[in-house]
């Protein structure tokens, strides 16, 4: 099927009245997380993720990525009112953006971010339109030695710029696969880590440990501190909230730098939005006339970030949906979300499953104007949810949190794992383990496995067939070189400096 | 010398040890390909190696200083445990009443409301969930003596 083919197939499933509906709570639930510090789009996703159950996956899947990219474009708001990024990407958007709210400027900063997002984030979509269908062509040569090879390389990238102690990251990976490994082995029936329970013979679901680690253990972090931050007033009425004519061309070419820095970062697992955005701004004030600016207010610093996080979506869902490979926490329950779904992600998802890629395709330019209509004039309202009392607003996660693991089985034992999962995830905060390794590894695990037992099946025992292959051999060698390049001082500097940056 | 890490290595050894001892007792290779052991050892191996540079490094890293804040993990702990207690509660007074009680907790306790603040907010937040999702998307949520 070509590309104008299957956009205009992609349309017509988009534009259906019930899954516009969808598209809209989806990229509405989206602006609201964004805004909100503490509750990230991973955590939302994962909550949420039992309620789609009953749906279409077309329509389930233009839900939830509704909210991984209407995240982006609330998170802004918080950075900029606030001072205190709405999720991880948004932080680079502190440093101008709060800047110009404080100099009376907040409704341009606003206005830009919103701006900057449509236009990256409609690049990234077309990125994802035209990149993705050749990948998965030429993914469909792939067997299991490949695919072990593949997820090896992808949790490889994970683990180098998950966190700044390699070995933590490493360590919270190989926990996630231990998870993975939990209840009835398919090959051979044998029940594994079990503990005597009948109830773990199905192995422990996904949902509880990704509610768990990202949404309560977040709650349990931000319930620390009692103390609430003082909102910015924001300028009502749309004209207020439009930038000028010198704003727009300062931006010109922030909005072309962090829609491309956006979408390459995106396709690379591990690398991320937040690394995105700091990307494109540190490119952005390389190359402006008026470097000084940045830090300070200067416009071009709200678009090059803001514009970036929301390009790198489109590029993040590339190794998804043609390689079933995700790059981050929210891209790994994204894929969680396809095989409970009952669809197998990677390469013959797009020719199998035609309607939920182009639907989605479709969905997210519409989402896209969405979010920019929504965010422009309606900024002031969604500022409003910033005065929601937490002592209200952490219940109310509590218990979606629990409501999401109750209707998945309604297994009390099941909120029992919860509640042991969301300990983990708290003392991972604390003792800085990073927690995307962690889900990478249990969304992998199970399938990396099975790609190396069916490898090893294949050679009747024989590792050498792992890298007698050309594609899986080059990409384990990039696994293996990921892994020990941080040996050697000078790169482990460079990988430490980007990741603290 | 780092205590969080030396401490937090020593337990993932601990759990490698475990797994490593887990999958020596399954098959690791089989007539047709490798047993359920064969992934679960390789991992357990190198949990173990790793969490013990994880330990060794946390020994040469020298010692630490740092402000030691006991409040905030004393709040997020009491959370965990108003969590804990009402997912315990769950099958004894269904979804509704259990979860009132937790926000209840967290408005009055952790953070200091008057109790009929907590109350209200309490019982509304427990009618809203039970509106929502028991009764407009009927989700199955555990039942208390009186029905909800």
């Amino acid at each position: 099927m070509d590309i104008i083919g299957g956009l205009w197939q992609g349309f017509m499933v988009a534009l259906a009245p019930y899954n516009l509906l969808w598209c809209f709570i989806g990229v509405l639930l989206g602006t609201l997380v964004g805004i909100m510090p503490g509750l990230g789009p991973a955590a939302t996703i994962a909550m949420l993720l039992p309620l789609t159950f009953k749906m279409e996956p077309a329509t389930a899947m233009i839900m939830l990525a509704g909210i991984y990219y209407g995240a982006k474009y609330g998170g802004s708001t918080t950075s900029i009112l606030l001072n205190v990024p709405g999720e991880s990407a948004s932080v680079v958007t502190c440093l101008d953006g709060y800047q110009m709210a404080r100099q009376g400027r907040a409704g341009a900063a606003l206005g830009i971010a919103a701006i900057a997002s449509f236009v990256a984030g409609t690049v990234g979509v077309l990125g994802l339109m035209l990149v993705a269908p050749p990948l998965a062509r030429f993914a469909l040569t792939f067997s299991s030695p490949e695919y072990f090879a593949l997820m090896s390389l992808g949790l490889a990238m994970v683990v180098l710029l998950a966190g700044k102690s390699m070995v933590k990251a490493l360590l919270a990976m190989l926990v996630g696969l231990w998870i993975a490994s939990m209840g009835t082995d398919l090959f051979s029936s044998t029940s594994r880590f079990t503990f005597g329970n009948m109830e773990m013979l199905d192995g422990i679901d996904f949902v509880v440990v990704a509610i768990g680690v990202f949404a309560i253990g977040e709650v349990m972090a931000s319930v620390e501190s009692r103390e609430e931050g003082q909102v910015l007033p924001v300028p009502k009425g749309l004209r207020n909230l439009l930038p000028t004519m010198q704003d727009m061309k300062d931006c010109r070419f922030a909005f072309v730098n962090g829609s491309v820095v956006g979408f390459l970062v995106g396709v690379l697992p591990g690398a991320g939005s937040t690394i995105a955005s700091f990307l494109s701004y540190g490119l952005e004030k390389a190359v402006s006339k008026r470097p000084e600016m940045f830090g300070h207010g200067a416009p071009e610093g709200v678009a090059a970030p803001e514009g970036a996080n929301n390009s790198e979506t489109g590029g993040a869902l590339v190794p998804l949906l043609t390689l079933g490979i995700p790059g981050s926490g929210t891209t790994a329950i994204l894929l969680a979300a396809l095989i409970l779904w009952g669809l197998r992600p990677g390469p013959l998802l797009i020719q199998d499953n035609p309607t939920l890629f182009w639907g989605l395709v479709a969905s997210m330019y519409i989402g896209n104007v969405m979010l920019l209509v929504l965010n422009l004039p309606l900024v002031p309202a969604f500022a409003q949810v910033l005065r929601l009392p937490v002592y209200i607003l952490y219940p109310l996660i509590l218990g979606v949190s629990l409501v999401g693991v109750l209707s998945v089985s309604g297994s009390v034992f099941d909120a029992s794992m919860l509640v042991a999962f969301s300990l983990l995830g708290y003392a991972m905060r604390k003792l800085d383990y990073p927690s995307a390794p962690l889900i990478l590894g249990l969304v992998l695990g199970d399938g990396m496995e099975r790609a190396l037992r069916q490898s090893l099946m294949m050679s009747q025992g024989d590792l050498s067939i792992l890298v007698s292959r050309p594609a899986s051999a080059i990409m384990l060698a990039l696994a293996v070189l990921i892994l020990v390049a941080p040996l050697a001082r000078g790169f482990n500097r460079w990988r430490q400096k980007a990741i603290e940056s | 010398m780092k205590k969080a890490d030396f401490w937090s290595g020593l337990a993932l050894a601990g759990l490698g040890a475990y797994i490593v001892m887990q999958a020596r007792a399954w098959d690791y290779l089989t007539p047709e390909g490798p047993g359920a052991g064969f992934f679960p050892l390789w991992y357990g191996i190198a949990m173990i190696a790793l969490s013990l540079v994880l330990v060794a490094a946390s020994v040469r890293g020298g010692g630490e200083k740092r402000a030691v804040d006991t409040l905030g993990p004393t709040r997020a702990l009491a959370l965990w445990a108003a969590l804990a207690v009402s997912v315990a509660l769950l099958k004894v007074i269904g979804f509704a009443a259990s979860f009132a009680l937790l926000t209840y907790a967290v408005v009055a306790f952790l953070y200091g409301k008057r109790w009929t603040v907590a109350a209200g907010v309490g019982i509304a937040s427990a009618a809203a969930f039970h509106l929502i999702f028991a009764v407009a998307l009927g989700v199955s949520l555990p039942a208390g003596p009186l029905g909800f």
